[in-house]
C-alpha cells in the first residue's frame, strides 16, 4: 500500500509538472509564431531594419511594381498617406519613399505603424534600412511630419512576383502606452 | 411491428423526400457552381467528396443495417466468437488511404491554381468596417482613385416585420461593387476594427479581413450579373448585416461607371464648398444618420446604453459643438465610436453634426458649414 | 499529497454516506461524485439548451422578432461555453468517476479529496460565468472560439469574469484528469494489465491526457488576453506588434484536441455497450487502442484546418489539409469494428443500443461532414456557415450526447439497482433521435446555399429550413425532459436489477451488485477473465 501511495505522489509530480510546461509552451507560442513569420513571411510582416551586406548591384532587367497603401485603424484620426502610390524600381537598388502624416486631433497622440506586404512570401525580398514604421511617432496636436522610408528589393527576388504591395496601418497606442505605465 | 408494414413505410418516407426535391431548385440545397473558372473547380471537387461519401455512408451503414435485420436475437441469430480479424483490419486501414490520396490530388490542383499569381487588371482594397464595408479601386495616381462605403440598404422597418420584405432582403447595398468581366480583379483584404471576413460564394473567394494586415485573393468573373455574398466572421452586433454585392459588367459599362464616381467626387467637392441652410443640412442630416449612425444611437437617438449612449438631451450632441466635432471625426478610442473623417465627406459630416444637435427635442439651435469642417480635417 | 491519498485506503467497510446537504458538500467519495458531476452536466445541459431555443426561435423566420442582436451574440457563445465546459465534458468526468474504479477493481479514485475540490470549483466557475448576462454591457458576445480583439479591445467589461471562469473551469478539468490518470495508473487491480483495461477506461486515460495538456494552454490564452485588456500588453493586438491571428493559433492548439476530449470517451462508451447488445467481444480491441491514440496524437497536428481562411501560405494549407485527412483513417477504423461488432452477433436493441446505433450512423455523418471540411479549396466555401454548425452539432449532439444518454440508460440500473421503463426510454430516444435530425440536418442545405453562421437574422430564401431547423429544436429539447423524468422515475424505484444487468454485459462493474454498496472493491478483486467488455 505504502508503494502505491508513493506511485501516486510520483505520478501526480510529473503530471503537474507537464501542467505547468504546457501553460508555459502556451507563451512560448509567442515567439515561436514570430519564427514562423520570419521564416514563411506569414501575415506579411516585414523583417526589422536592414544593413546590406556588400555594395548594391541593381538588376536593371527587370522592374518590379511596388504599391503603398496606408490605413488608420478605427479611432485613428491621423491624416496618413504615401507621397506616392507607385513606385516602379529594379532589384537591388536602394529607393526612398516619404509618408506623410498629420495629427489633425486636439491632444498629443502616440501611433505606431504596422506594415504588411502582399503577396506574402514577397516580404522576405524587401529589405527595409529606414523606416518609420520601426519606432513609435508621437505627434503633437496640428503637427505634421513628412517621415522617410528606404528600401531595397532582394535581387534574389523570383520571377513570378512582378507587384508587391505594401501597406501600413496606423495605429493609436497612446492609451496602451499609459496603460502600460499604470501597470507598472 | 410487421416488417413489410415498415418497409413501406419507409418507400414512402423516402418517395416523399425525394419527389419534394425532385422538381425543386438545387441552389437552395446545394453550393453555388458560381461564375468562375475555379469556383466550378470547387464545385467539382465537393460534388465528388459528396459521392465518395455517399457510397461509403451507403456501404458502412448498408451493412449495419443488414446485421440488424439478420442478426438479431429475436430471430434466433446465434453470436459468432470471432474478435479479431488481421487481415480485414489491415484491408480497412489501407483502403481509406487509397481513396484519401484520391480526394487529395484534385484538391491539391484547385488550391494550386488559387495561390497562382498572376498580373491583376483591377487592384481593389476592401476594408471591412463594423459593419459595411469600403472599397477602394487602386490608381497609381491617388486623384484618380475611386473610394466608396457599402452598407446594407434594408431598412429597419422591414428588419423589424413592420414592413414586407423585399426579395434581397439583407442582400442590398446602396453601393454595390463594381468589376468588369473577363478581367483578373485582385482583392487586397483588411481591416478597420475587428476580423471579418469578404466572402463572394459565387467566385469561392473567402478571405478573412485582419486589422492591421492585408491579404490578397483574386477572380475572373466570366458572366455580368449581381453576385451577393455575406461577412463570414464574427464580427460584432451586426455581423448579420453587413452583406456583399458585386456588380459584374462588361469592360465598357465599367469604364462610364468608373467615370460617373469619379465626377460624383468632384461634385462633392463642390457641394462641400457652398453655404448650407438649416433646411438642407437637417434633411441631409437625417439621411446621413439613418444609413450610418442609427445602428448603434438608433433612429430615436435613445442609443443602447452602456455601449452605445443615447444623443438625446444630454452629453456631446447638447454640450460644446468642438467637443462634439472632435468625437465624430476623430472617433473615442477604446469604444465603439469610429473616427468617421475616414468615412464620410464633409458635407455629411456637417449634416450629421448639425442633425444630432436639433433633431430628437435636442433644439441646441446652432449649425456647422461643410466648408468649416473641411478646413478642420486638413482639406482633402 | 499522501495525506491526501491515505484517506481512502483505510476506510471502514461499513460506514456508509452522511445525511443530510453536507454528505455531497463533504464527499470524497467517487460514486458521490461522479452524481455530483452528473447531475450538474444535466443542469448546464437543460440551461445551454434554453439559450438553444432562444436562438433557435429568433431564427424560426426571418426578421427580428424575440431578441436583438447584441443579446443574440451573448447566446450563441454562453450556449456554446455551457455545452462545451459545463455539459459534456463534466459529463464524462461524472462517468469516468462512476465507472473508473468499478472497471479497474479499484476502491476509490487515487486522490479523493482533490476529487472534491475539482468538483465543487465548477459550481463556482459556471456560476460567475453566467452571472455575466445580468452585468452592463451584457456577457460575452464574442463566440465561444472568442476571437481577438472582438474579445479584448471590443469586448464589453464582463470579459474579465468571463477570463476567470475559463480559468476555475480549467483548474477543474486539469485536477480531474490528473486524478483519473493517477487512478488508471496505479490502482488497477492485480493482473488488470493495461491491454485488458475496458476501452472506456483507456479512452479516458488518453483523454486524460489530452486535457492536462492542453488546458494549460487554454488557460494561457486567456491570461494573455487577461493581459492585453488591462496592462498594455499587445499579444494580439497588431499595433503593438502582436497579431490577432496567434490567438487562434493559440486557441485552436487547444481547441481541436478539446473535440477530441469530448469524443474520445464516447468512443469508450459505446465500445462497451455495442458488444453487450450484440451478445459478442469488441472486434479488433488492441486496433481500437491504437486507433484512440493515433487520433489523440494526430489533434495536435491539424489545430489551422480552422483557420484555412486567414491567409496560411500554401505549403501551410496543404500540410494541415492533409493531415486533417489521416485522422479519417483511425477513425474509419473504429467505425469499421463497430459495425463488424455487430456483424454475426445476436443483437436486441434496448434503450442504450439504440443510442449507441444512431450514435455510430450520426457521428459518420458528422465524420463525412468533417472531411468535407478539410478539402482547403471546398472549406473556402463552408467556412464559417451553417454547414460547419451542422458538422459540429452532428459530432456533438447524436455524437457525445447521445454517447452520454447511452450511458445513463447503461449503467443507470446498476447505479440504482432499478430498471429504468424501456418503453419510455425508447420514446425518448426516438424523439430525440428525429429531433436532432430535423435540427441539424436542414442546416448542411443552408450552410451549403451560403448561409454564414451567427447571424440573428438571414436572406429569405434560407427561411424553410430554419423554420425546420426550430422545430426539431424545439423537439430535441422538450424531449429531455422525458429524459429527467425517466432518470427520476427509475432512482425512486422500478423492477430490481440484477448485479449483471445485461444478458451480455461483461466488466468487473457487473460482478458487484445492483446498486453497488458505497464502497467497491476495497480488497481487489481476483477473476480478471471479467475484465473485458
Amino acid at each position: 500500500m505504502e508503494d502505491k501511495q508513493a506511485d501516486a505522489a510520483k505520478t501526480v509530480r510529473k503530471l503537474l509538472l507537464v501542467v505547468a510546461l504546457m501553460f508555459g509552451f502556451g507563451f512560448a507560442m509567442v515567439p515561436l509564431y514570430d519564427v514562423i513569420c520570419d521564416i514563411t513571411g506569414l501575415n506579411g510582416k516585414t523583417a526589422g531594419q536592414y544593413t546590406p551586406a556588400g555594395e548594391l548591384v541593381a538588376n536593371k532587367e527587370r522592374v518590379i511594381k511596388i504599391q503603398f497603401l496606408t490605413s488608420n485603424n478605427a479611432g485613428m484620426p491621423w491624416e496618413f498617406r504615401p507621397a506616392k502610390r507607385v513606385l516602379e524600381v529594379h532589384p537591388g537598388e536602394m529607393n526612398q519613399i516619404d509618408f506623410f502624416a498629420r495629427n489633425p486631433a486636439e491632444e498629443t497622440m502616440t501611433a505606431q505603424a504596422i506594415p504588411s506586404v502582399t503577396p506574402f512570401y514577397a516580404s522576405r525580398y524587401l529589405h527595409k534600412t529606414e523606416c518609420f514604421c520601426f519606432d513609435q511617432q508621437q505627434l503633437a496636436s496640428g503637427e505634421a511630419i513628412d517621415m522617410p522610408m528606404r528600401f531595397i528589393i532582394d535581387s534574389q527576388i523570383p520571377d513570378d512576383i512582378t507587384t508587391l504591395t505594401l501597406s501600413y496601418t496606423l495605429f493609436d497606442i497612446t492609451d496602451q502606452l499609459d496603460k502600460q505605465l499604470a501597470a507598472n | 411491428m410487421d416488417r413489410a408494414k415498415q418497409f413501406g413505410w419507409l418507400v414512402a418516407l423516402s418517395l416523399l423526400i425525394f419527389s419534394s426535391t425532385a422538381g425543386a431548385d438545387w441552389s437552395a440545397i446545394n453550393m453555388r457552381e458560381g461564375v468562375t473558372e475555379i469556383s466550378r473547380q470547387v464545385y467539382e471537387l465537393h460534388m465528388i467528396i459528396f459521392a465518395i461519401c455517399v457510397v461509403i455512408g451507403i456501404l458502412v451503414f448498408g451493412t449495419m443495417i443488414v446485421s440488424m435485420l439478420m442478426h438479431r436475437k429475436s430471430i434466433g441469430a446465434k453470436p459468432a466468437s470471432y474478435h479479431d480479424n488481421t487481415r480485414v483490419e489491415i484491408l480497412w486501414t489501407i483502403i481509406p488511404i487509397i481513396i484519401l490520396v484520391a480526394m487529395a490530388i484534385p484538391a491539391t490542383t484547385t488550391l494550386n491554381a488559387m495561390y497562382d499569381s498572376g498580373e491583376p487588371d483591377i487592384d481593389i482594397e476592401v476594408r471591412g468596417f463594423q459593419w459595411k464595408w469600403q472599397y477602394t479601386y487602386l490608381s497609381d495616381d491617388p486623384t484618380q482613385e475611386v473610394k466608396f462605403m457599402s452598407s446594407l440598404l434594408t431598412p429597419a422597418d422591414e428588419i423589424y416585420n413592420r414592413q414586407n420584405k423585399r426579395e434581397q432582403y439583407l442582400l442590398d447595398v446602396d453601393n454595390p461593387l463594381v468589376i468588369p468581366i473577363n478581367k483578373r480583379v485582385r482583392f487586397l483584404v483588411t481591416s478597420q476594427d475587428v476580423i471579418h471576413s469578404f466572402w463572394v460564394p459565387d467566385f469561392a473567394i473567402k478571405k478573412d479581413a485582419i486589422p492591421g494586415f492585408v491579404h490578397e485573393t483574386w477572380a475572373v468573373v466570366e458572366e455580368p450579373g449581381i453576385y451577393r455574398g455575406q461577412c463570414a466572421e464574427l464580427c460584432g452586433k451586426d455581423h448579420g448585416f453587413m452583406p456583399i454585392v458585386v456588380r459584374a459588367v462588361e469592360q465598357d459599362q465599367y469604364d462610364a461607371w468608373i467615370e460617373e464616381k469619379r465626377a460624383e467626387a468632384e461634385a462633392v467637392y463642390e457641394i462641400v464648398g457652398k453655404e448650407w441652410t438649416m433646411d438642407e443640412l437637417m434633411a441631409e442630416g437625417e439621411r446621413v444618420y439613418l444609413r450610418t449612425c442609427a445602428t448603434c444611437h438608433q433612429a430615436n437617438g435613445q442609443g443602447i446604453p452602456p455601449a452605445f449612449p443615447s444623443l438625446v438631451g444630454q452629453g456631446i450632441s447638447v454640450g460644446p459643438m468642438d467637443a462634439h466635432i472632435d468625437i465624430v471625426l476623430n472617433g473615442k478610442s477604446g469604444t465603439a465610436m469610429q473616427a468617421f473623417s475616414a468615412q464620410l465627406n464633409a458635407a455629411e459630416l456637417a449634416a450629421v453634426i448639425t442633425y444630432e444637435r436639433n433633431a430628437w427635442g435636442n433644439n441646441v439651435g446652432d449649425m456647422i458649414q461643410p466648408r468649416e469642417i473641411n478646413e478642420m480635417s486638413g482639406g482633402q | 499529497m499522501s495525506a491526501v491519498i491515505e484517506e481512502h485506503h483505510h476506510d471502514d467497510h461499513h460506514h456508509g454516506p452522511d445525511k443530510g446537504i453536507m454528505r455531497w458538500v463533504l464527499t470524497t467519495n467517487h460514486k458521490d461524485i461522479g452524481t455530483l458531476y452528473l447531475w450538474f452536466s444535466f443542469t448546464m445541459f437543460l440551461i445551454g439548451g434554453m439559450m438553444a431555443l432562444v436562438i433557435r426561435s429568433e431564427l424560426f423566420q426571418p426578421g427580428l422578432q424575440i431578441v436583438e442582436p447584441e443579446f443574440f451574440n451573448q447566446m450563441t457563445t454562453m450556449h456554446g461555453l455551457v455545452m462545451v465546459f459545463g455539459a459534456v465534458m463534466p459529463a464524462f468526468v461524472g462517468l469516468a468517476n462512476w465507472l473508473v474504479p468499478m472497471m479497474i477493481g479499484a476502491p476509490d479514485m487515487a486522490l479523493p479529496r482533490m476529487n472534491n475540490y475539482s468538483f465543487w470549483i465548477l459550481p463556482f466557475a459556471f456560476a460567475m460565468m453566467l452571472s455575466t448576462l445580468f452585468m452592463e454591457g451584457g456577457g460575452p458576445n464574442f463566440g465561444w472560439t472568442f476571437y481577438a480583439p472582438l474579445s479584448t479591445d471590443y469586448a464589453p467589461p464582463s470579459v474579465t469574469f468571463f477570463i476567470f471562469a475559463i480559468h476555475l473551469a480549467g483548474i477543474s478539468s486539469i485536477m480531474g484528469s490528473i486524478n483519473v490518470i493517477v487512478t488508471i495508473l496505479n490502482l488497477r487491480a492485480p493482473g488488470m494489465t493495461l491491454m485488458k483495461m475496458p476501452l472506456f477506461v483507456w479512452t479516458w486515460l488518453i483523454t486524460a491526457y489530452l486535457l492536462i495538456a492542453v488546458m494549460p494552454v487554454l488557460a494561457g490564452v486567456v491570461t494573455m488576453m487577461l493581459m492585453d485588456i488591462h496592462f498594455g500588453t499587445a499579444f494580439f493586438n497588431a499595433g503593438g506588434g502582436g497579431d490577432p491571428v496567434l490567438f487562434q493559433h493559440i486557441f485552436w492548439f487547444f481547441g481541436h484536441p478539446e473535440v477530441y476530449i469530448m469524443i474520445l470517451p464516447a468512443f469508450g462508451v459505446v465500445s462497451a455497450i455495442i458488444p453487450t447488445f450484440a451478445r459478442k467481444r469488441l472486434f479488433g480491441y488492441a486496433s481500437m487502442v491504437y486507433a484512440t491514440a493515433s487520433i489523440a496524437f494526430l489533434s495536435f497536428i491539424v489545430w489551422a484546418h480552422h483557420m484555412f481562411t486567414v491567409g496560411i501560405p500554401i505549403a501551410g494549407e496543404l500540410y494541415f489539409m492533409y493531415a486533417t485527412m489521416l485522422i479519417a483513417v483511425p477513425t474509419g477504423v473504429k467505425v469499421f469494428n463497430w459495425v463488424a461488432t455487430m456483424w454475426q452477433g445476436a443483437m436486441t436493441f434496448e434503450t442504450p443500443m439504440l443510442f449507441a446505433i444512431a450514435f455510430v450512423i450520426l457521428f459518420t455523418i458528422g465524420g463525412f461532414s468533417g472531411l468535407m471540411l478539410a478539402i482547403v479549396p471546398a472549406d473556402f466555401q463552408y467556412h464559417d456557415t451553417y454547414f460547419v454548425v451542422a458538422h459540429f452539432h452532428y459530432v456533438l449532439v447524436p455524437g457525445s450526447v447521445f454517447s452520454i444518454m447511452a450511458a445513463v440508460y447503461y449503467w443507470l440500473p446498476k447505479w440504482t439497482g432499478n430498471m429504468y421503463d424501456e418503453t419510455l426510454g425508447k420514446t425518448h430516444f426516438w424523439l430525440s433521435f428525429i429531433g436532432v435530425n430535423l435540427t441539424f440536418f436542414p442546416q448542411h442545405f443552408t450552410g451549403l446555399a451560403g448561409m454564414p453562421r451567427r447571424i440573428p437574422d438571414y436572406a429569405l430564401q434560407f427561411a424553410d429550413y430554419n423554420m425546420i431547423s426550430s422545430v426539431g429544436a424545439f423537439l430535441f429539447g422538450f424531449s429531455q425532459l422525458l429524459f429527467l423524468f425517466i432518470v427520476i422515475k427509475t432512482i425512486r424505484g422500478g423492477k430490481k436489477a440484477t448485479e449483471r444487468v445485461w444478458e451480455g454485459a461483461h466488466g468487473l462493474e457487473w460482478t458487484i451488485p445492483s446498486p453497488p454498496p458505497y464502497h467497491t472493491f476495497s480488497t481487489p478483486p481476483k477473476n480478471m477473465e471479467e475484465a473485458h467488455g
